[in-house]
Order: structure tokens, then C-alpha cells, then sequence
């Protein structure tokens, strides 16, 4: 399984949170929400200082390119947990 | 007689405050007291509850205990604080864009490409092209998260 982040952050600001945090996963910059959008997850002026943002999204792709599991929280605060993660990870065989 | 001090009150509005800082600064980092902030809630509830048993000295019992002025300021900064708190929760976190077009289960996962951490093309089909360092193989399935970021 690989992981991979996506957000409107720089790839500098992305790499201090990867060293800070000693993240190994892939950190993906969507400066102008490009991916974002093809995903239909803008949050328009949604950041800090009115810049878009992703609302957040987790989805599952297997290797076919199909997507096998989606979650769109509807509030922020309460997005997908490790055990959802690890549970869909062993149903795709 | 010297009227005594009312400290239940102070400690209500304290703790009313220490259980609203204590959310983003460490409940929300555990998906148990994250997703619904009971822990936060119940110092709060405590906070209250301090609150009310100042308040009922400070007017029940004016001659033996003070806090009449103070009681009443901290006793609306603390429902302030409480309410704040609420309103995050319940209603401004809750504020996300439908995203009706987003792929669904079944669907072709739409192709992107962007910079990595280093400033490397990555996209979806790269992904699945390369090894995993731990197996040597490609990946069965790639995780998508998009988050917020630093906003």
C-alpha cells in the first residue's frame, strides 16, 4: 500500500511538516488546487487568509485505478482513523 | 466579619477555559476525544458546576462570601467560552462543501499529477509504476488523504 497527502501547502511548508512530524509517506502539493478540484473537494477561500483549500477527503484507489472506498466527512474535525485505513487495506487482496 | 474569598467561582472560570484550550491543543490530536469532544466537554461541565456553587454563595450568602461583581463577569465570560466552544463543534466545523462530484466506489480514480516534498512529478500511474521499498513491488492500492493543510 502506498499513502499519499494532498494539499494546497508548498512543497517547502509540506517538507518542514514532513521533517517535524517524521512523516514517511508522499506529501503532494496541489498549489492551484488542480487534483482538488478533479476530485470536487475545493473549499473555496476556506483557508486561514481566504485562499482555497481541500475540505477533507480520504479515498481508496487500487491498482486498476478504480477507487474501492471513499470517506467525505461532513465536519472537519472528524476525519478517517488508522483502523479504517488498515481495514480496507487487508479487504484488497 | 471578613467575608471570604469566593473561589469556586474563579476556579469555574478557569476551568471553563482551561477545557477549551485543552481541545486544539491535545484532545483533538486522539480520533476518541476528537470526534466527540467528551473530555472536553466534561472539565467544562465541571467548570459550570464550580460556577453556579460561587454563584449561589455570592448572592445566596453575601454576608459570609464576596464575588457579587466578580461572579457575574466571569459567570458570562464562562457561558461565553462555553458557547464558543459549542458553536465550533456543532455548527462552524460542520461548514464543507458538498463535493457531490467527488468519484465514488467503482468509479475511475481521476489521473493528477503534482510535486512531491522534493519538487518530483508524482502522479497517480507513477504510483502504481514504481516499487515499494519494503516489498519490492508495486503498490496494491494508493491512499489518497487530502487535507486542509496549513490554511
Amino acid at each position: 500500500m502506498e499513502v499519499v497527502a494532498v494539499s494546497v501547502d508548498s512543497p517547502e511548508q509540506s517538507k518542514d511538516l514532513q521533517k517535524e512530524a517524521g512523516l514517511t509517506y508522499v506529501i503532494l502539493s496541489d498549489l492551484n488546487a488542480e487534483a482538488i478540484r478533479k476530485y470536487d473537494l475545493l473549499h473555496s477561500k476556506a483557508g486561514q487568509d481566504g485562499h482555497d483549500v481541500a475540505r477533507p477527503g480520504e479515498f481508496l484507489v487500487d491498482s486498476n485505478g478504480v477507487v474501492r472506498w471513499v470517506n467525505l466527512t461532513e465536519d472537519f474535525r472528524v476525519r478517517a482513523r488508522s483502523e479504517q485505513f488498515l481495514a480496507q487495506a487487508r479487504q484488497l487482496k | 466579619m471578613q467575608r471570604k474569598r469566593n473561589w469556586n467561582i474563579w476556579i469555574g472560570f478557569l476551568l471553563c477555559v482551561v477545557g477549551f484550550l485543552s481541545y486544539p491543543f491535545f484532545f483533538a490530536q486522539y480520533p476518541i476525544t476528537r470526534d466527540v469532544p467528551w473530555a472536553t466537554f466534561l472539565i467544562m461541565a465541571v467548570g459550570l458546576l464550580f460556577l453556579v456553587s460561587g454563584l449561589r454563595r455570592a448572592f445566596g450568602r453575601p454576608q459570609e462570601y464576596k464575588g457579587k461583581i466578580a461572579g457575574s463577569i466571569l459567570g458570562v465570560l464562562s457561558v461565553a467560552v462555553v458557547g464558543l466552544f459549542c458553536f465550533g463543534v456543532f455548527y462552524a466545523s460542520k461548514q464543507l462543501p458538498k463535493s457531490a462530484g467527488a468519484p465514488q466506489v467503482g468509479q475511475k480514480a481521476p489521473e493528477f499529477s503534482l510535486v512531491d516534498t522534493d519538487k518530483q512529478q508524482v502522479s497517480l500511474a507513477s504510483l502504481f509504476a514504481a516499487q515499494l521499498p519494503a516489498t519490492k513491488k508495486p503498490p496494491k492500492g494508493v491512499f489518497l488523504v487530502f487535507y486542509r493543510g496549513y490554511w
